[in-house]
């Protein structure tokens, strides 16, 4: 949306800049910028070879799970958002996605850097599989049957796989090298999960403003029409699942090299809603949606919520009698961050994404405002 | 007798829902570069023909050729790639993309960017991307679509929704052209604009067009030739004037204004 409109005084005088995602020079130096002082972060914490204290290591490895969810949702903004096939499954192919990973690296002692891509490869084929019912059915009971897959693939990797899995228990997993290089810290991991994020991020959007991009919206917005227009539905639907699932195996991969060790209680039916809730509240459908979704669900959940549980605390047990204070966190936290989701989605019904294009619009017409 | 020198030959098709028999053997032949009218009341049929042919309903027997070509057994999304574009009665945009992402849409089958090419972007599909708005922007320029080409078509009024939609089915640069009702429900201004593009994308591109139409005021202007159908049967077919005189015709459309 925000595409139509200009900065005033800017004016396309090709159709290639009006394609290009930084139409001014100005716009491309902001987000090399950004770019370049993200990846500086590592170095100013005490995991830096310069011993400084300036980033404390805390907000690295938060910045490290944000960015392995940015890749998970993003796949899942591939499927949902622009493909318009919701699926409640997407946890389990990042299962898929870690085990694998793990796998390959501990029992057959392959190097992280193949054992990624394979892992993605391998997770795009099962998110393939569970894509098959989308030939047959849409919405609300594709709904139902992707959440089949929710359902059987931690079931297969409990119990048939076990011996390679370890079952309930949690596996480890090994630190990642590459020329003798140990990306055990956090620190390290930052410039793995960093770069593959925002290239990951880069792809999906490239593929939303070209041929594919298109005819996945083509999909969400009008299946019928799209079939007589010449775009074969069946097939794109397959390649929606296939990207998403792909993505979901990058990121739970990561996720395993970056804890060195995979659970499977992490990758549960309430791990799919939540990325689902981290995408419509980001706004689904926009490509910065993710973005926006799993920092503010991240950083709710991880730094906003468990900052304001002493101060409740304090207050509380005189108030709320029937809350115990030994787990007022399990008590509370879940509704806190329930009613916050509500809030922000009953004030920003179509997501971040949408309300920053709104700012961004208002700010670019400045000061002709009409 | 297949008559392969014609466009599209719809030979005594037949299609039922159930109980309803929307079509009943009904057939006829349009000509490269002619100009058809389908005109039937209410109900009659015509839309479900359009479907038929365009595979989005199954005819349960006789068969389309296109070209002599039999198409029947393919999926609609073949047919489009043989070079069959249309448009709907009710409106069917996408509605969330601007005005030119739905014409970008329809260059699909003329574009080759698979996933992996797309997400690399530079190369192959920012070329394509570049090559395929010019021909896009031609159709823009043609439709008088300029000052709406950002616009998302959801928010647009019905009449230029009908415009996009005719630039769309344009964009898929078709041989053989469907509209279902293109001018229905425009006021005067807006149906006269709409007939001068379909008479200019006749000429200049000559364009087989195949056009579903009440107006009998707008068909005999536009059409070469009528084919008149009733409760699913063929009635009448010929030029405007014999339809005119047509005493099924007037039956059909007894009480009514023709
Ligand atoms: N998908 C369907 N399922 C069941 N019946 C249908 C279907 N499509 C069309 N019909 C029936 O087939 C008959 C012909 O419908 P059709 O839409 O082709 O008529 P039409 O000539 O286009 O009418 P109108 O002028 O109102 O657009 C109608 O009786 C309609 O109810
Ligand atoms: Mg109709």
């Amino acid at each position: 949306m925000s595409s139509n409109i200009r900065p005033s005084g800017v004016f396309d005088t090709s159709y290639a800049q009006d394609i290009a995602l930084n139409r001014t020079r100005a716009d491309k130096w902001l987000s090399n910028g950004l770019f370049l002082l993200l990846l500086l972060l590592p170095l100013l914490s005490s995991d830096g070879p310069l011993g400084l204290n300036i980033v404390p290591t805390l907000w690295i490895g938060t910045l490290n799970r944000i960015a392995i969810f940015v890749i998970a949702v993003q796949g899942l903004n591939v499927l949902t958002g622009y493909c318009g096939q919701i699926s409640l499954g997407h946890a389990a192919f990042m299962a898929v996605g870690a085990y694998t990973g793990a796998i390959l690296g501990r029992q057959l002692g392959m190097t992280f850097w193949l054992a990624l891509p394979i892992a993605a490869l391998v997770t795009g084929l099962v998110g393939l599989i569970f894509g098959l019912p989308s030939l047959r059915v849409k919405g609300f009971y594709l709904a139902m049957a992707t959440l089949a897959a929710q359902f059987i693939i931690p079931w297969l990797l409990r119990y048939p796989l076990e011996p390679l899995t370890n079952g309930s228990r949690p596996l480890d997993v090994p630190v990642p090298t590459l020329f003798g290089i140990s990306f055990a810290a956090d620190g390290a991991m930052f410039y793995i999960i960093i770069p593959a994020a925002v290239f990951l991020s880069l792809a999906a959007r490239n593929m939303l403003r070209s041929r594919v991009g298109r005819a996945l919206i083509s999909v969400r917005d009008n299946d019928i029409a799209a079939e007589q227009m010449g775009i074969n539905v069946f097939n794109y639907k397959l390649l929606a699942f296939f990207v998403a699932a792909m993505f979901a195996g990058i990121a739970g991969c990561l996720a395993a090299y970056n804890t060195n060790s995979v659970s499977l209680d992490t990758f549960l039916l309430d791990q799919s809603i939540a990325m689902l809730a981290m995408l419509v509240i980001g706004g689904a459908g926009y490509p910065l949606g993710p973005m926006f979704g799993v920092t503010l669900v991240l950083l709710l959940q991880q730094i906003i919520i468990p900052s304001l549980i002493p101060p409740l605390n304090n207050v509380l047990p005189g108030l709320l009698p029937f809350i115990n204070s030994v787990n007022i966190y399990a008590a509370l936290s879940p509704l806190i961050f329930g009613a916050a989701l509500a809030i922000f989605l009953v004030f920003n019904p179509r997501g971040l994404a949408h309300r920053w294009e709104i700012i961004k619009i208002a700010w670019k017409l400045r000061p002709f405002s009409h | 007798m297949v008559n392969s020198a014609a466009k599209l030959h719809v030979d005594n098709i037949s299609l039922g829902f159930g109980g309803i028999k929307a079509l009943q053997n009904v057939g006829f032949t349009v000509g490269h570069g002619e100009i058809v009218a389908v005109i039937g009341p209410n109900g009659a049929g015509k839309t479900s023909l359009i479907n038929s042919i365009t595979g989005f309903y199954r005819p349960q027997t006789g068969a389309i050729r296109l070209d002599g070509v039999d198409i029947t057994p393919l999926p609609p999304y073949k047919r489009a790639q043989l070079g069959i574009a249309r448009t709907f009665q009710n409106i069917a945009l996408y509605t969330n993309m601007t005005a030119l992402d739905n014409l970008m849409a329809a260059r699909h089958i003329h574009m080759k960017a698979n996933a992996f090419t797309s997400a690399i972007f530079y190369g192959l599909a920012r070329r394509e991307e570049i090559a395929n708005r010019q021909r896009v922007e031609e159709i823009v320029d043609f439709l008088e679509m300029e000052n709406i080409r950002k616009a998302i078509v959801g928010n647009l009024s019905y009449g230029l929704r009908k415009r996009v939609e005719l630039g769309r089915a344009l964009a898929l640069e078709p041989t053989l052209l469907l509209l279902d009702e293109p001018m229905a429900g425009m006021n005067v201004e807006e149906k006269e604009d709409m007939a001068r593009f379909i008479l200019d994308i006749h000429e200049r591109q000559k364009m087989t067009i195949v056009l579903i139409e009440h107006d009998m005021g707008l068909v005999m202007d536009i059409s070469q030739r009528v084919v008149a159908i009733d409760f699913g049967r063929k009635i009448a077919e010929g030029t405007p004037d014999e339809i005119k005189q047509d005493e099924h015709v007037i039956k059909a459309y007894l009480g009514q204004e023709i």
